[in-house]
């Protein structure tokens, strides 16, 4: 702490808070960075990393507080102005033009022409080499983007970043798609731009490679920071418990039931990533669900949650191996009708693009997934339909003004319950449940919480996908834990805690 | 303040049926020729295939596809209908001659149009062709096979039987337009009652949840297809019985009125937004357009640009109501 006090920082963040349509996600915050210096931001998914990254680089400019740089207060227009003053973003997802070169990827906004105004490649192509030599690339750069592996592309975004005189420099996640020798490379050059005097904000949820590269650590959970200091002085428990260390939604009376029949048992379930077939994005996965029981599944992003379950949802027929059992009775699924007669229903994690058809009624899609129900020699009986979507109104508690209300008029709340009701309107005895609550408030997540709770009082067997501890602490009777495609961690109600799901979703390869 | 929201709303609505009466009664201001019955009867024949087409388009637009070989596999349809009555089958290794009833031939002609509908469907389904492209190149084979069918030249002469289809009247209604009427029910029937239809909409809507529905999306896309290419096929017998021959090029641009008629009516060219008598409202206008710019004797030059205004006009209206909401 002492060293800090002779630094000034370049970059100072001070009480800034930021809503989005009245759910805060981030309350006033306080931030320092200093240049030369790593400072690694921490927090659970959903904790507001992300979207503190994107007020520091411009991408969002609506939000309370102020945001210093170089002792000057800002606010950017734009990622553009930012990165033209200094501040540059490498985000998580890529984004870069997969048909183009490297070259034209790097200039892309700020392509240098000559004196005729055409493109001056020769002078593109010249910094370009120069920057690719700097971070000990070897690869021409005329190659185009979608000949590059993942870990190099992520180096060229990092170029680009480069390209910029940066001052402060984020990077989102940089390691998630890389190979060992590649984060070697990357931490080279983070060295490299420290003594440069960059100073690089680093995010990652890889809690060793943070004590190798960063110097300093912010921690945020919920929105608010609840932590920092230097990485010296901390060590790895005690992060993991700034950044859980809550106790929400303790307020569900939990039933305890998980004593019935087998409903489903998975052996060995396996997902080949399609795009890379050495790859898995389920990797041997065995567990079994009971009548009456909630299974939570946990794991950061990326770990394998939502694969696992599409793949038994038969949403990956090509790439999946391994057994699936249903009442005891192996069962071949090969897309969704399958896994729909098979008593199977998913309620998947993004409501808008995968949940609804935004434009149709609630009533039409209440009845989307079992249609024959309300249908006599493919006709539809209008009545049917209006009774069925009634009865999940009711049943679920669902606002609307009038069954024939388009659902994007609907909050998230409601968009979800409708989704829940079409699936249950499919009579399903095994409900997976992807985020069942993401984005939606606080009075609705206790709602749902409850349905969860009834349903499976009435004997369904439900898996509950989420990245948000509590959430699965307060729901679920077992525990899965993913980390990188493999179950690390099976736990009873009883014996888990936050702490040790963290622990065991940050449980690395090797 | 309600009231006058629901008024408008209420407008919204019902906007194309405005637009045609405001353009009815200025014309039968502008033309004394324009109000009479004969008048109607011409307009309603005149739009009786693009309201067939567009049927099809709408049906397809709505899975959030488009069909641009309407024109081409009108003109081949035709073509076949006209060639089997005339001329029959002939295989002269086997010294064997097929003659083809009335009947026959009509059969014949749709079940080619059905086939290259549903080829359509196969390309885009099975092979990930987009829709814009797989019909852009039956656009072209089909002009093809039409060109080698009839030789470059019009099959003339195929007697009454045949022309009644195009030309007759029963009941004091004229034929073609008994054949509109009854595609449209039917598809009124199909979008709005059936499972079909219901599953026609959810995939324009959004493809993505559909599938995760259980919805078998490329069968769906399949039909579709080959119901747009059974009734451009319908649409090309019309012709050829009202001209009494299949003429090699007929059809030509056809894709695009029906096209317009489907957007004139209201149907969202991204899918899942739209209706069947939407569509027979944007022929309505565009029919009654053409008629009445014809009256006045504007000069055929000028009636392109207007027409393209006209699409343009409401489209832009369109869109302003949708926000409005």
């Amino acid at each position: 702490m002492e060293n800090k006090k002779q630094i000034k920082p370049i970059l100072e963040i001070c009480n800034v808070s930021k809503d989005f349509s009245g759910v805060y996600a981030l309350r006033n915050i306080d931030m320092q960075i200093f240049p030369g210096m790593v400072t690694a931001v921490i927090g659970e998914n959903g904790a507001g990393k992300s979207t503190l990254m994107k007020i520091i680089s411009g991408v969002h400019q609506q939000y309370k507080g102020n945001v210093w740089l170089k002792g000057e207060a800002t606010s950017f227009k734009n990622p553009k102005e930012a990165a033209e003053k200094g501040v540059v973003i490498i985000h998580q997802e890529l984004n870069l033009i997969p048909h183009l070169s490297i070259t034209e990827n790097l200039f892309l906004g700020n392509e240098i022409t000559g004196k005729s105004g055409l493109l001056d490649y020769a002078q593109m192509h010249k910094k370009a080499k120069e920057l690719l030599t700097r971070l000990h690339l070897n690869i021409n750069s005329r190659t185009a983007i979608n000949q590059l592996r993942v870990g190099q592309q992520q180096m060229v975004e990092i170029a680009r970043a480069l390209l910029f005189d940066s001052k402060v420099l984020i990077m989102d996640e940089p390691t998630s798609a890389i190979s060992d020798q590649e984060v070697e490379l990357l931490f080279k050059i983070i060295n490299d731009l420290k003594t440069r005097g960059v100073a690089v904000v680093y995010i990652s949820h890889k809690l060793n490679e943070l004590f190798e590269i960063a110097d300093r650590y912010e921690v945020l959970r919920d929105g608010q920071k609840v932590g920092s200091g230097l990485m010296m002085d901390t060590n790895h428990d005690q992060l993991v418990k700034m950044m859980v260390g809550r106790d929400l939604a303790s307020v569900l009376n939990k039933d305890q039931h998980c004593d019935g029949d087998e409903l489903l048992r998975l052996e060995n379930l396996c997902l080949q990533n399609p795009e890379n077939k050495r790859d898995y994005l389920v990797d041997g996965v065995n567990f079994s669900l009971h009548k009456g029981e909630v299974l939570g599944v946990c794991g950061l992003m990326g770990a394998g949650r939502t694969e696992l379950l599409e793949a038994i949802f038969g949403l990956h027929p090509k790439y999946v191996s391994g057994k699936i059992f249903i009442e005891n009775k192996p069962i071949k699924i090969s897309n969704v009708n399958d896994a729909i007669k098979a008593g199977l229903a998913l309620v998947p994690e993004d409501r808008k693009l995968q949940g609804l058809i935004m434009n149709m009624d609630v009533e039409k899609n209440t009845s989307l997934a079992c249609l024959n129900k309300v249908s006599r020699y493919n006709f539809i009986s209008r009545k049917k339909e209006k009774a069925l979507s009634r009865s999940y109104i009711n049943s679920l508690n669902t606002k609307v003004p009038s069954p024939n209300i388009e659902v994007n008029k609907l909050s998230g709340g409601n968009q979800q319950k409708v989704v829940i009701a079409k699936w249950l309107a499919t009579n399903p005895k095994i409900l997976l449940l992807d985020e069942p609550t993401r984005g939606i408030d606080v009075g609705a997540k206790i709602e749902i919480y409850k349905l969860i709770n009834d349903l499976a009082k009435q004997g369904m067997g439900i898996v509950v996908v989420s990245s948000e501890l509590p959430e699965i602490l307060a729901v679920s009777d077992n525990i899965l834990v993913l980390s990188e495609s493999k179950l690390t961690g099976e736990f009873s109600r009883s014996e888990a805690s936050e702490e040790i799901l963290m622990h065991a979703a940050l449980i690395e390869k090797e | 303040m309600a009231n006058i929201k629901d008024i408008k709303r209420n407008l919204a609505k019902f906007q194309s049926v405005i637009a045609l009466l405001i353009m009815c009664i200025v014309l039968s201001f502008l033309s004394d020729r324009f109000l009479t019955g004969e008048n109607a009867w011409n307009v309603m024949r005149q739009i009786s295939v693009n309201v067939v087409i567009s049927v099809g388009m709408t049906l397809v637009i709505l899975t959030g596809g488009i069909d641009l070989s309407v024109g081409s596999i009108l003109a081949l349809a035709g073509a076949v209908t006209a060639g089997m009555l005339k001329f029959g089958a002939e295989f002269t290794d086997i010294n064997l001659y097929v003659g083809f009833t009335l009947v026959g031939a009509l059969v014949g002609g749709t079940l080619v149009g059905t086939f290259l509908g549903w080829f359509n469907g196969l390309t885009i389904t099975r092979f990930k062709v987009p829709p814009f492209v797989a019909t852009l190149a039956m656009l072209t084979i089909a002009r093809g096979l039409t060109m080698l069918w009839t030789g470059g030249f019009p099959i003339t002469g195929l007697g009454d039987s045949m022309a009644f289809i195009g030309t007759g009247w029963f009941l004091g209604i004229p034929m073609p337009v008994w054949i509109s009427a009854v595609v449209v029910l039917a598809a009124v029937v199909l979008t709005k009652k059936t499972k079909l239809g219901r599953h026609i909409y959810a995939i324009g809507g959004n493809e993505t949840a559909s599938l995760l529905s259980g919805l078998k999306i490329k069968r769906v896309k399949m039909i579709v297809y080959s119901i747009a290419g059974a009734l451009s096929a319908i649409g090309g017998i019309i012709v050829t019985s009202r001209l009494d021959s299949a003429q090699p090029n007929a059809g030509m641009g056809f894709e695009l009125d029906s096209i317009a008629a489907v957007v004139i009516g209201g149907t969202s060219l991204s899918g899942g937004k739209g209706t069947i008598m939407g569509t027979v409202q944007g022929a309505l206008i565009i029919g009654i357009l053409n008629n009445g710019l014809v009256l006045l004797n504007v000069s055929p030059f000028w009636q392109q640009v207007i027409k393209g205004f006209v699409i343009l006009l409401a489209v832009i209206v369109e869109k302003m109501n949708s926000k409005e909401k």
